[in-house]
């Protein structure tokens, strides 16, 4: 319930969490920021010293006294221990790699101890999607996290709220403190697996097109779709095999291939274009040959390469979101 | 979200064989010492399931199903009900605990359960208190707490070497330290306890009782346990002379000395006599009221009450050691006052008992002048007698005077002191028997009087017209060297006597009496810490008769600078500013008072290369610096002339 009040109310979070997200560059936990409250553990261990308080008292036993203020000295220390653990902690985010929609972004959490002590069992849990890890910290040296988080949506995801836990040494308290770092990780839209457009494609209604060149230079057969021109179709083949099959070609000569917003089916949505355009994108890169985007209002020139892929990607990705 | 797999939530942690460990040795530490009061069956027993889970711990198996467990619960409980007839009582309820110990563990699979394990480890740690807070228990504690916290830290780190785990609780018990002694020196105490306990907490309790039949005190004397340690403000008087009054009996029944119902008088200090003693008695429990003091005292300590018969009662049965101040005086100056009703008493005898006992009396009676020439010939039937010390007394039947004075002729004290009042109250003079301790031994070290249940000893008073009460002692008559040389010279050689009573082993003495000295400051400051010692600490703090409030206030203060001082200490290393940084901090400062600022996006070494051409003059000096930064920061290490090097240049820059 408090959890659900403070989702509701971001400023108020905020004041309690003592940052504002997202919090750019390295985030130190300062001590405000680090909570703590006894564990189920702690409670018990608190009764315990009640009872144990008591019987010293009772039975006039010395050492029993003894016994139960030094345990009770544990815990203060034990607690001022848990709070140290994660006090003072730098963290930063490294860079995440983008993913397809539908896959786990791999954020990547650098934990910096920045003490001469280890800092052991510190959980670290993405707060939206439930991700998490537990880590050692080792002394002056840095602890590397990677939260899978779910990526539903194409378009930056931004990490979000992030929990750091501990509750050692003792596990008589719990240690918490939240960071938002200023990380997100981009989102190629989710592919749809799909043979490629033929290089002449038919263009309708417009007067772009893929030009063939050097139609001899053929390279392969595959299967037929309903957007290849009939003059690509291997009939020599059909007739052989009773498949519709069609010629591929590859090299310079193939010509440029264009993967056009146009050539798709007017039936499908934005999202399902998107989709059709980055499984061309990703089917295109591994055929070899050049290729351009061509998207409302956008054109990347065809070439090849991994960066020209990236760029393609990033243009659906972010395609039609500001 | 909240309904996700907490990884360190301790009902979702699993016991690894390494926790296990760390359990069954914090375990067997705390348990070990009761294997000596636990039936037999009962210590194989447990030892039989702590074994039975490490075994399943070893080879993974599966856990007793829990009906099984149940099954054993049941049985293990009424076996200690049926050992013990109860399962209430102190001692069975601590058998019941100790299996309890070895059935968790049984079901233990999370570190939920473990924790409670290590919990109850606390709780079976208190119960060795109730039987011993020598020493050594306090070690073998100190070395399970060590273990158990270790155990702790490796529930919340299992990837950590047990060594790692073992420094960091000897750290978090450094730290608590501090803590656990304020509140051992502050903490209110309380007097007595909250509510009733068990019938048998006190059982087991060696030492005097309020009867005495023959062979009571040669059974006591085989015990080495200490009754009391007197520390002598000034010289200790002479072993001789060192009777430690206890009960004072007066009704005999022809076997039995009984002391009946105390008789509380007004205590009135002796006047005058020999020479005085002052001191302070370290009283072990013995479940009585009489607080034994020197022959007779001359002070009562504060809430102590005084019989007519000269012994000090504390308030409550001494169930606890107590330690209180006294003034005694030996050989005090004549009482000769009497209780007429007293004095009847102290001539009853058991009818038709004796018979031959008594006639020698008579005869005594009637050859005699006077009270003191029949003492004379009593004393003197003892020592020409040829009575036989011994602590192997045979046993005596219904006529036990008789049979003792003329048969067998062996005896120890109390036999002597019962046949002497006897013979007394049949030749008609007031007589009673007095128990107590004689002599004790000095410890070269501190001079503490260590009495023990060796030495306890009885023997008799005697009314005497004009002096009133005269202590005399038969033991001493029939055997002198009872007295003079102590238990060792009287009896005869091949008699089994305490091993530490031996005097051949002479470096053994000396390291007992080292050991005694140490155990005896224990004592005082650790075991017999109470109000009065906290009234005395805050007083040397300028706080006189400190209330608990005070108590409390100066309490809570110190904690809270505990407190802070451990988060400072917690902060200290973590906000210890890196020296690289700083310096180059205080390098950047002041470039920009020379208006030279950095960029957000300037690298150190752009910038040094900048701050160089701009500031000629300190150019060299600033692209060294630039260059140490870069290296130190940025480097594998960071050597310390290095970083010396930085912060000198950093300090000597000057851009005029």
């Amino acid at each position: 319930m408090i959890l659900r009040t403070l989702l509701a109310n971001p400023r108020f979070a905020n004041w309690l969490y003592g940052f504002t997200p997202p919090e750019r560059g390295v985030v130190i936990l300062r001590h405000r920021r680090v909570y703590i409250v006894p564990t189920r553990m702690g409670w018990l261990y608190g009764a315990t010293l009640v009872v144990l308080l008591l019987g010293s008292i009772n039975y006039a036993l010395s050492l029993g006294f003894a016994l139960t203020f030094i345990l009770a000295g544990l815990g203060l220390a034990g607690m001022v221990h848990t709070a140290r653990n994660l006090a003072r902690i730098a963290v930063s985010t490294g860079r995440a790699e983008p993913v397809y929609a539908g896959e786990s972004a791999q954020f990547r959490l650098l934990l910096d101890g920045r003490v001469p002590f280890e800092r052991p069992s510190i959980l670290v849990r993405h707060v939206g999607s439930g991700a998490q890890l537990v880590v050692d910290v080792p002394a002056k040296a840095l602890a590397e996290v990677v939260l899978a988080v779910p990526a539903a949506k194409r378009g930056w995801l931004a990490l979000g709220r992030v929990m750091l836990e501990t509750r050692y040494p003792l596990g008589l308290f719990r240690a918490w403190s939240y960071v938002e770092p200023d990380a997100s990780c981009l989102i190629y839209p989710r592919p749809e697996s799909t043979p490629l457009p033929s290089a002449s494609a038919d263009v309708r209604g417009g007067s772009v097109h893929a030009r063939i060149t050097g139609s001899d230079d053929f390279s392969a057969l595959r299967g037929y779709q309903p957007s290849d021109s009939p003059r690509q179709v291997a009939w020599k083949a059909v007739a052989r095999t009773e498949k519709m099959l069609t010629k591929q070609f590859s090299g310079e000569s193939a010509g440029e291939l264009w993967l056009d917003w146009r050539l798709l089916p007017d039936e499908l949505d934005l999202e399902q274009r998107l989709s059709r355009l980055t499984g061309w994108v990703i089917a295109a890169q591994e055929s070899g040959a050049p290729y351009g985007l061509r998207l409302p209002g956008s054109e990347i020139a065809p070439s090849r390469g991994d960066a020209h892929r990236a760029a393609c990607l990033r243009a659906l990705a972010l395609f039609g979101t500001a | 979200m909240s309904t996700l797999a907490h990884p360190l939530a301790p009902e979702l942690r699993v016991l690894n064989g390494r926790d296990l460990a760390g359990l069954l040795v914090s375990l067997i530490l705390v348990v070990a010492p009761h294997a000596e009061r636990a039936p037999w069956w009962l210590a194989v027993l447990v030892l039989f399931l702590y074994g039975w889970r490490a075994y399943l711990g070893y080879v993974q198996g599966p856990l007793p199903p829990r009906w099984l467990l149940f099954a054993l619960t049941a049985a293990g409980v009424a076996a200690v009900w049926a050992h013990y007839h109860t399962v209430f009582g102190r001692t069975p309820g601590i058998m019941v605990l100790c299996l309890f110990s070895g059935l968790k563990l049984l079901e233990t699979r999370s570190h939920r359960d473990a924790g409670v394990v290590a919990f109850l480890c606390f709780f079976l740690i208190i119960t060795n208190f109730f039987y011993s807070q020598s020493i050594p228990t306090a070690l073998l504690m100190c070395v399970a707490l060590i273990a158990i916290t270790t155990t702790l830290v490796g529930f919340a780190a299992p990837q950590r070497p047990p060594r790692a785990n073992l420094r960091t609780a000897g750290l978090l018990l450094a730290h608590a330290a501090p803590t656990a002694l304020a509140l051992f020196l502050l903490f209110p105490r309380v007097d007595g306890p909250l509510w009733g306990v068990p019938e048998d907490a006190y059982a087991g309790i060696t030492g005097l009782s309020d009867m005495m039949s023959p062979g009571d005190i040669a059974h006591l004397a085989l015990s080495d346990a200490v009754a009391f340690r007197v520390e002598f403000h000034g010289k200790p008087p002479p072993s001789a002379e060192r009777y430690w009054r206890g009960p004072v009996l007066w009704d005999f029944d022809g076997r039995n000395w009984r002391a009946g119902r105390p008789v509380i008088a007004k205590f009135k200090p002796p006047r005058g006599g020999g020479q005085t003693y002052r001191y302070s008695v370290v009283l072990e429990p013995n479940d009585y009221r009489w607080m034994y003091a020197l022959d007779t005292a001359a002070s009562l300590p504060p809430r102590a009450s005084y019989t007519a018969d000269g012994v000090i009662l504390a308030r409550r049965p001494v169930r606890q050691r107590i330690r209180y101040e006294l003034t005694s005086v030996i050989d005090p100056a004549p009482d000769p006052a009497a209780n007429p009703a007293a004095l009847r008493r102290a001539l009853m005898l058991p009818p038709a008992y004796d018979m031959r006992s008594v006639r020698l009396a008579h005869e005594w009676r009637e050859a005699s002048h006077s009270d003191a020439e029949i003492l004379r010939r009593a004393l003197d039937f003892l020592r020409k007698g040829h009575f036989m010390y011994t602590l192997e007394p045979p046993r005596l039947g219904l006529d036990s005077i008789d049979e003792f004075l003329f048969e067998t002729k062996a005896g120890f004290c109390e036999h002597f002191a019962s046949a002497f009042v006897f013979l007394m109250r049949a030749a008609g003079i007031p007589a009673r028997v007095v128990t107590g301790y004689q002599g004790g031994d000095i410890n070269p070290v501190d001079h503490v009087v260590t009495v023990r249940q060796w030495d306890a000893h009885a023997w008799a008073e005697v009314y005497l017209s004009g002096r009133g009460w005269t202590r005399v002692d038969p033991t001493a008559a029939a055997v002198p060297g009872r007295i003079s040389s102590g238990l060792e010279g009287a009896v005869p050689v091949g008699e089994k006597i305490p091993l530490l009573m031996r005097s051949q082993l002479h470096w053994l003495r000396e390291l007992r009496y080292r050991w005694e000295a140490l155990a005896y400051k224990w004592n005082i400051w650790v075991l017999g810490y109470n109000p009065q010692h906290q009234r005395e600490l805050m007083s040397l703090v300028g706080i006189r008769d400190a209330s608990w409030r005070q108590l409390t206030a100066t309490l809570f203060t110190l904690l809270g600078i505990f407190i802070a001082v451990l988060l400072a200490w917690s902060l200290r290393r973590l906000a210890r500013p890196d020296p690289v940084q700083k310096a180059w901090k205080s390098f950047c400062g002041k470039l920009r008072a020379r208006g030279i600022e950095r960029s957000p996006y300037e690298g150190p070494r752009d910038y040094a290369e900048r701050a160089a051409r701009g500031l000629p003059q300190a150019g060299s000096a600033i692209h060294r610096i630039g260059e140490l930064y870069v290296a130190l920061r940025y480097g594998r290490a960071a050597p310390p002339a290095r970083v010396d090097e930085l912060r000198r240049l950093v300090r000597d820059l000057r851009l005029t």
